[in-house]
Parts: structure tokens; sequence; C-alpha cells
């Protein structure tokens, strides 16, 4: 298909504007500054432009068309009513004076609080674009904490390697030095490695529970009391939060902070990678190293933005998040009301059990005991037949299915992580137990048909190797 | 004289240099070398510290020097074609040349047979 | 049993399903798990639709909607006109509703378009290469200090005063925990420009990186060409650009810049109360294995056929994990493809008009406020479509007067500045019509009977 620019044609435009209305001046800018060449953008029919990203668009597998079991990404249903409920927030400007933007500034202060809520803990932010910028946030707070507190010989991360990748960057890019723990042969982590590595030089210890195999982390009181025997802090990764709002929460836990994904958890649309939402929770002894601002609320029941966290770890982007993103969680948290967050949580992890169970006899499940709301299944099996996950998961394409997060997490090999979602029907679930059986039976007989897989996408599997190396990047 | 380490290196001596570069063996199992990470010339190394990447698609491997020593030359030819890796990776494929600074560290390194009993 | 309308499960599925499982409790699921939590979260009980979308609209009605506001009032986030067709296009469900293009045979619309919007993004900045975007210009900037120092591994990057404030809050914010240092260079007083000499006296064997504004946060156009002559050769020169000045404005490329990036919002976005925008991050080709983000490029697939895939992944937190050169894991996407769809319909003779009547608006109000007598220049330099006058009435009053009659008067840039309160910083774009103008100039006019 050609590029946009490919189809650009001298003289044609999808664009018009009124006449000048005011008398023109010369311009004064120095000849130098002044552009001597216009940056060659497409010149098209507003046709021409709705046809080209119609046709992209149908290029796109995306939760509206089909089944997206994306591991640790929860691509549950987005309402529409999310985006309608956004588009009335469009037109505001970030600097204006706070009495005109009450009902925004409210809607921030009640997110706030409910995300408080569902995790336990005493203050949010809502300031994070996303959840990797979350846990830099969080990160950066374990940083104002140790120096405010002059636990200056405080230099250590600790996590888990099954850990997201994000956290181990995150961690770095705060300044600390990363320790990995191996897990245990149950797949979460081995205590007695853990108490090997923890000692006082450790500032923080980030954790997913449950973790990216969907295994519930049973020694997470001991691992708390651990660490704040040492001083340090727990993060809570909450990628995985979708498996537990109102059974239990991070903060009762003994975690000290939480980012949280909105555009996971909490319904939004992930828009083909954000923008997403990252709100950081923390402990009351820690709300002084939020970032500026969070909103607040005064005597007379106005709402304002404080400025004044005199500690705060800064400022992590521009104005006050992704306000739109925010609308749309909103929405959502209104809509699900107490005991249908609760209830999401629930069949959430119900569909993941009954995935696992149908496919148990089949499949090797790496960790095969009651889940969360995903698991992992161990590919290797499929060596003996010539294909490997890479080729399963290329061939549910034909089916009209997006495959599993695959080779993640790093310590399963060949791995496929599973999470269907709450929002998903037995029928829906159903059919894709019985797809994958139907592929297993292909790997068996016709392994080939795995290895050409997919054939019914808009293009066959591409050649990553050339894209590195002749590193085309643009038209 | 041709030493390997666990960590999928391998090192020929000649004199005082030591030719450095990736197993066979390793670059079958990174898949296409889509880029070398070269080290700069006069670089000092010690035994066991990185000296430079090599990647594939979907991995990033660090190349732990088996000796101590400095860069005194390195195969610039990997920069437009790295593939050289996959077609030969313990000669054309070579990645660095040390100036070695103590021959001892050659003792403590496998033999092409007690590396490849190792795989 | 309650219904809720995202959640598909029958009572006859749940039993069914448990049985499967081999549970008579959902609870069994949940045994492993400490009771800590036994009660039920204190938020509200669910909603109907009608209910919610009737509290969302009240909450509505106390923010004001800007879209029939007369705006006078810019400072990083703009209000121009964003056609009909960006947001029905961009927001089609197949873009909404999918994530990061993983599987690429079946993302081609994401990856073609982040490919496209790559390619105009190296246009206007007249770099070679760009990423698919970065989470907003804040950001962008912060993460661009952090790649000039892994170019050079030098740690001092010396930031323009000028530049948007919280641009300089989050650099710092990024910076400060990797033992990098920053340090502020002055602004000329008559000229509103980076001032050089300060510029000169502070760069040292140390310094990583110089970073302006083009325009700067002022609106006043500095000399890309002039800063970049004076640094030396491994020093990089980083400059945040507002993308619509760039239809005006020389390439950032074309006078030296080695890495440009800038707030996205003003290409299509919605101002959305300052997010989700997106940032826009390009440099030259030689550094781009230091790039943070996701970069898109070309191949094909098994049958030779044009396709296009996420490269360079081995800089990425998901394969470097540590040692990735940012910790960023997504982009934003949406927006990115938002601004790609705008700058396909104005194309390039739009955005050269776009530019050209923002300058010519700014410029009419700028000379009728400073005819009015009731303002006084600060800076000679020349601006783009910002501008910072002095008012000689209190500005705040005035601009809760303008409020009554649906205008969004000028920034008091106090809210920033200690040493500049009351000054006001003005902005236009084609949306601002001669009528608003005037009217303005004519409340203007009014002020001293109106007592402020």
């Amino acid at each position: 298909m050609k590029l946009i620019f490919e189809k650009s044609k001298e003289g044609r435009t999808a664009f018009s504007l009124p006449k000048l209305d005011v008398p023109e001046m010369k311009i004064e800018i120095e000849d130098e500054l002044l552009r001597k060449e216009a940056p060659n953008l497409p010149q098209v029919n507003e046709l021409e432009v709705v046809r080209h990203y119609n046709e992209l668009e149908r290029k796109n597998h995306s939760v509206d068309s089909g089944f997206y079991p994306l591991g640790s990404c929860t691509m549950k249903y987005n309402p529409m009513l999310n985006e309608e409920m956004a588009n009335l927030f469009n037109y505001i400007h970030p600097y204006l004076e706070e009495e005109h933007v009450q009902g925004a500034l409210e809607l921030m202060y009640n997110l706030q609080n409910y995300l408080g809520e569902i995790t336990g803990m005493d203050a949010v932010t809502l300031q994070p674009a996303a959840g990797a910028h979350g846990e830099l946030t969080g990160m950066l707070i374990v940083r104002k904490y140790i120096e405010d507190n002059g636990f200056t010989n405080k230099t250590k991360v600790i996590l888990p390697d099954s850990a997201h990748g994000t956290n181990p960057a995150s961690a770095k890019m705060a300044g600390f030095d990363v320790v990995e723990v191996k897990s245990g042969a149950d797949g979460r982590v081995d205590l007695e490695e853990f108490k090997k590595v923890m000692d006082d030089t450790v500032a923080a210890i980030m954790l997913t529970n449950p973790n990216t195999l969907g295994l519930f982390e049973k020694d997470i009181l001991e691992i708390a009391r651990l660490a704040h025997e040492h001083n340090a802090l727990l993060y809570y990764d909450g990628a995985n939060l979708n498996a537990i709002m109102g059974k239990v929460r991070p903060g009762d836990m003994g975690f000290d902070i939480v980012h949280l994904n909105l555009h996971k958890t909490f319904s939004t649309p992930h828009g083909m990678g954000g923008p997403g939402s990252g709100p950081v929770g923390v402990k009351a002894k820690l709300k002084d190293y939020l970032p500026k601002p969070i909103v607040d609320i005064n005597e007379e029941g106005k709402y304002f933005f404080n400025y004044d966290i005199p500690k705060s770890c800064g400022r992590l982007r521009t104005f006050y998040g992704n306000f739109s993103v925010m609308v749309r969680a909103y929405t959502y948290i209104l809509m699900m009301g107490k005991e249908g967050l609760k209830f999401a949580s629930e069949m959430a992890v119900l569909n993941a059990n009954y995935l696992r169970k149908r496919l148990e006899k089949e499949f090797d499940i790496a960790y095969d005991e009651v889940c969360k709301h995903e698991f992992v299944i161990d590919g290797s099996f499929l060596k003996e037949y010539g294909v490997k996950t890479l080729d399963f998961a290329k061939r549910l394409l034909d089916y009209g299915i997006h495959p599993p997060t695959i080779y993640f997490p790093l310590i399963v090999h060949e791995a496929m992580m599973i999470e269907p979602t709450e929002t998903e029907s037995k029928e829906e679930l159903d059919n894709f137990v019985e797809v994958m059986h139907k592929i297993l039976e292909e790997a068996k007989t016709d392994p080939e048909i795995l290895k050409e897989a997919p054939r019914n996408t808009p293009v066959r599997r591409l050649n990553e190797t050339i894209a590195n190396k002749q590193l085309k990047l643009r038209g | 004289m041709k030493k390997f380490t666990k960590t999928h290196e391998w090192v020929e001596v000649e004199g005082k240099i030591a030719t450095i570069g990736i197993t066979e063996h390793a670059a079958e199992e990174l898949g296409d070398v889509t880029f070398v990470e070269l080290p700069e010339e006069g670089k000092e190394v010690k035994k066991g510290e990185a000296l430079c990447a090599v990647e594939s698609v979907k991995s990033a491997s660090d190349v732990y020097s088996p000796v101590s020593g400095k860069v005194i030359e390195v195969n610039t030819e990997l920069d437009a074609s790295p593939e050289i890796i996959n077609e030969d990776a313990e000669g054309k494929g070579w990645i660095v040349k040390l100036e070695l600074s103590d021959e001892s560290e050659l003792d403590g390194l496998l033999t092409e047979e007690e590396y490849k009993n190792s795989l | 049993m309650k219904r809720f309308p995202y959640i598909p499960h029958t009572e006859e599925d749940i039993k069914e399903m448990m049985n499967v499982i081999g549970i008579n409790d959902i609870k069994e699921l949940y045994k492993d798990i400490p009771k800590l939590f036994e009660g039920e979260l204190n938020i509200p009980e669910s909603k109907s639709e009608i209910e919610v979308k009737r509290e969302l609209l009240e909450l509505s009605k106390r923010t004001i909607n800007l879209e029939d506001y007369a705006m006078f009032r810019g400072a990083g986030i703009y209000k121009h006109y964003v056609p009909s067709a960006v947001y029905q296009l961009a927001t089609k469900r197949n873009f909404l509703t999918a994530y990061t293009p993983y599987q690429a045979e079946v993302s081609q619309g994401t990856l073609q378009a982040l490919y496209e919007f790559q390619t105009a993004i190296c246009e206007l900045t007249g770099m070679e290469v760009a990423n698919s975007s970065m989470y907003d210009g804040g950001t962008a900037v912060a993460e661009a200090i952090l790649m000039a120092s892994r170019v050079n591994k030098k740690h001092k990057a010396l930031v323009a005063k000028s530049i948007h404030p919280e641009y300089i809050e989050v650099s710092r914010t990024y910076t400060e925990s990797q033992g990098l240092e920053i340090d502020l260079i002055n602004f000329n007083e008559k000229t509103g420009r980076i001032d050089l000499e300060d510029l000169k006296s502070k760069i040292d064997e140390n310094t990583s990186s110089v970073v302006i504004s083009y325009p700067n946060f002022f609106g006043i156009i500095e000399n890309i060409k002039q800063i970049k002559e004076i640094l030396p050769e491994k020093v990089l020169l980083i400059v945040n650009a507002y993308p619509i000045a760039l239809g005006l404005l020389e390439a950032p490329g074309k006078l030296g810049a080695d890495i440009v990036v800038g707030e996205g919002q003003s290409l299509g976005n919605y101002m959305s109360f300052g997010g989700p925008t997106f940032g826009f991050f390009a440099s030259k080709q030689k550094y781009i294995r230091q790039m943070p983000g996701r970069i898109i490029g070309e191949t094909v697939d098994a049958d030779g056929k044009r396709g296009f895939v996420m490269v360079l992944q081995t800089r990425e937190q998901h394969i470097r994990r540590a040692k990735a050169t940012s910790n960023i894991c997504s982009n934003h996407a949406l927006m990115a493809v938002i601004a790609s769809i705008y700058l396909s319909i104005i194309g390039r003779e739009g955005l050269k008009e776009i530019a050209y009547q923002s300058y010519q608006k700014a410029h009419y109000l700028a000379k009728k406020l400073i005819e009015s007598e009731k303002f006084e220049p600060i800076f000679e330099g020349e601006f783009f479509n910002e501008f910072v006058i002095k008012p000689k009435f209190d500005l705040d009053k005035f601009n809760e007067k303008l409020y009554e009659e649906k205008f969004i008067g000028p920034l008091n840039l106090g809210y920033f500045f200690e040493d500049m309160k009351n000054d006001a910083l003005f902005c236009a774009t084609e949306l601002n019509t001669k009528e608003e103008i005037d009217y303005l100039i004519s409340k203007v006019g009014e002020i001293d009977e109106i007592n402020l």
C-alpha cells in the first residue's frame, strides 16, 4: 500500500482557511531564519485522506474486532460511553483560572480518592502519562524518601526475574542499581533468595502481585515485614490489579507505593500504544514527596491545584496528566461501582482459570495451579513437532485471534501469556480453546502450516532482519 | 593458540595480540546478527568486562573480554556487514584485537574440547 | 445476580465454568490471598449509563468549553483549528482499541500510520530520523538531554531560561537522579533571545547539550544558526520547536540542530486540559541508537510485499531492561496518528498558510495593543505568534472582565516568573478573527472607564 506522501499531487488540498482578514504586515524575521523550502507534506484531497486512513484502520486487529488475550496488557473492552464523556472536555486550556474549571478539578479530586480507596493508599497523583512513567515517579519518590531520611547507603532496588522490563529500566533511570532475585520453583519470589539480598542498602522492592505468571505472591506479608524492617519501601506495579479489585488492596498487603494503569484496569483504550495514564498512590508517610501539583479542596469547598509540596520529587510532565484518559476511567468507575469492580476482578480470574483448565491437558501450563487473571503456557513441547511458540502465535492470526503475549515472562521458555479479561464471554473463550486445539493438531500433522502462517492477514510474516539492517525509517 | 570462555567468546593469541570474537554456537543462538556495537580503539578492558555488544532483532548480548588488554583494532567490516558473524563467527567474523596485558590469564580459559563439552 | 453491561457472564455461565475448574464458589479462586480486606470499597455503587452521563454532563457544565471562546492565551497549548475529518478518522475503533503493534501482520494500520508520522516529523524538523512519539513536549526535552549525555558522555545541560518553565522542571526531575547537572542560561532583556554572552561563559568541557526553544516561551524567534556557531563540536544543540511555526521558520535541522523535539498538541490535537498530547523527537541518523522510544521501519513480508515493523528494539526496556535507553514502553501513538492525519489534511500549503496567518494576526494584535498606549513593549526580538507586553493596569482584573464576554485574555507571566508579575503573554492563531481582535482592543480602550 502506498504512503499518503506517495499519493500526493501538486495542487490538491483537503483544507481551506478564511481569507486573511487583518492588514498584512511585512515579515521582519531575518532571512536566514525563514523557511526556504516548505516541508514536503502530502497534497491530497479530503476523500483521499479518508480512504487512506480507512484502509489503514482495516488492517489493524483491535479489541473491537476480536479476542485479544495479550497477557499483562488487560485488553478489556473499552466502553463507548467513555469516549462520549471524554469529548465533553476537549476544549479546556490548562492555564485557566481555577474557578472556571471546577468540574474538571472535582473529577480529578474524586478520581484520586477512588483510586486511593481501590489500592488502599492515602494520596494519589494523576500526573504520570503511562505505567512506566508511574514507575519512574514511584522510584523518584523512593529517592526523596531516602534522601529526606538520611538513608545514604540505600542504593539498590530488588525485583524478581519475572518482572516487566520497565521495572529495572525505571529503577535505573531514578539512579538505582538493580538486583534481580530468582523466582523459586513455585514461580514466586524465593523467600530464601530474597533474604540473601535484603539488607540496609536496599531502597525498594518492586513487585507485581499477582505476578506476571498470574500467581499470587503468598509470602507478601513476610516480604513486606522484611522490607520495612530494613527501612526499604515496597513498590506495587499495578499492571495486574485487574485480578484483585475489591478483594485485597496493595496498601493492606504492606505496599507503600502503587502505580496503576488506567488503560488496563480501568478500560481506557490503548490507542495503538498510548495515551495511557499511570497514577501513583502512596501511603501517608510518602505524601510529601508526590509530584506537583495534586488536586485539593479548600475549606470553602473549592477545588484547586496544590503546589505546596515542598519535598516533592518534582514534575514528571507538563500540566496535570492525561486528563481525557482520566475522564474515561472515572466514567468506568461510576458505571461499575464498588460491586462491579469486584465482580470484574472475579470474572477476570474465572475466565483465566476456565481457559487454563480447558487447555491444561494438551498444553504445558507453567506452574499449573489456580491462577489469577492470567497464566502462562510453556511452548517448549512444540519443538517436538518442529515448531515454536512464534509459529503457533502467527497461526492464531489466521483465525482472527490476537496471540497472547509471547516470550514473556523471560523465566518461562517459549512463553505464551494468556489474559482473557472479564469482558470476554464463555462462547468467545470456548472458541479460543477450539482454535488452540485445532492449531495443535495442525502442528502435529502439518507443521508447515504454522511455519508459513499467517496467510489470511494483510501482510505475511515480515522480515525484521532486513528492517533492522537497512533502517528505512521514513518515506 | 585458541581458547574459549563459558560465556561463548573465543580468543586466538599470536605473540602479544589476542583476536576475539563470539563462538559459532553463540552466533547460531543469536540468529541473524543485525548490529555490532564495536568498542573504541585504545579502550582498556579487564578480563570478564563487557567489551561490546552483538545484537539480533530481539536480543542484545554483551561480549565479555576473555583477557585483559588494550583494544588495538576493531573489525570495521562488521559495521556494514554484521552478517559476517553468522557466516564465519570464528574467522572473518572476529570483533576486536587486543594487546594482551597478562598472558597468564589464558590459562584459566577452556580448550576447544572443554568448550564443546560444556554446550 | 446484578447485571453489568460490560460483563457477559450469566449465572449459568458461571456455574458451568466453575464446574470445569472444579470449584463451588468464586472465593476458592482467592483462597491463597491474605484476608486483609473483607469489606466493601468506599466508592459509589454502580450506576446506569443515563445516570453516569448526567453526572459527567454536570461536571462538564462547571468547566468552560472554549470552543466558542475567543482565545488569546497559549503558553504551550494552542487553540488551532482541528479539521472535522481528523478525530473522525483517528478515533475509528481499530485505531482506538488496538495496542502496541506487537504482531506486525495485524497492525499494519498502526505501523504505516506511525511510519508516515515519522516521515512528517522529519519533513517538519529537517532531521534525518524521528521516533514514533513521546508523552509530551516536556518529557521529550528531558529525554533529549539524557540522550545527548549518552552520545557525548558529558554531564551538563545548558538550558535556556526562556524555554517553557514546566519543561525545565521536568528536565530537572528526569536528570537529577542520574547525576546530570542543569544550568540555566539567561535571556537578553532587550531582545528576549538567549543571552549569547551568558551562554559562552557557561560552556565548559562538561557541557553535553544546549537546549533552546524555537520560538521561545516568550514567542521570540531564536537564531539557531548563531547559537550553533558558538558551540564546541561535541556539544549537542537541542531545539524544542513549535511545529506550526515550522511552516514559516527555517527547519532547525537546516540551521545546525542535533536533536529536535517539541510538543505536538498544535498539530490537530485538542487542548484536553493539557493532556493527552504527544511529544515529537527527531535527530541526526548517527545518534539513532541512543534515541529513546519506539521506532518504525520499512521492510518486506514473506511474499516480498511492503510492510512495516518496529525496529531497533534492542534499545528498549523489554530487551535491554536496566540498560535500555529509556524506561519508556508505550508512546502516544493515537495522538501521533491524529497529528499525521492533520498534516495530511492541511498539507504543505495549509501549514504555510496557518503559520502565516498566525503570524499576521499576532502582529496585528500586538500593533493595536501598543497603539492603545495601555501597554508597553518589553522585548525587541522578532516573534512568531506570541509576545509579551506590560499592561499599565491590573491584568487579572481585566481578564475577568474579558471572561464575561467569552474572551480568554493573555497569560499573566507572574504565574511563572516572580519578576514578571502582571506581564502579559498574548497569543493569536488562525482562529482569531479581526473582529475579535478589534473588540479586544475596544475593551482595552475602556480600561480607564472601568477603573482597573
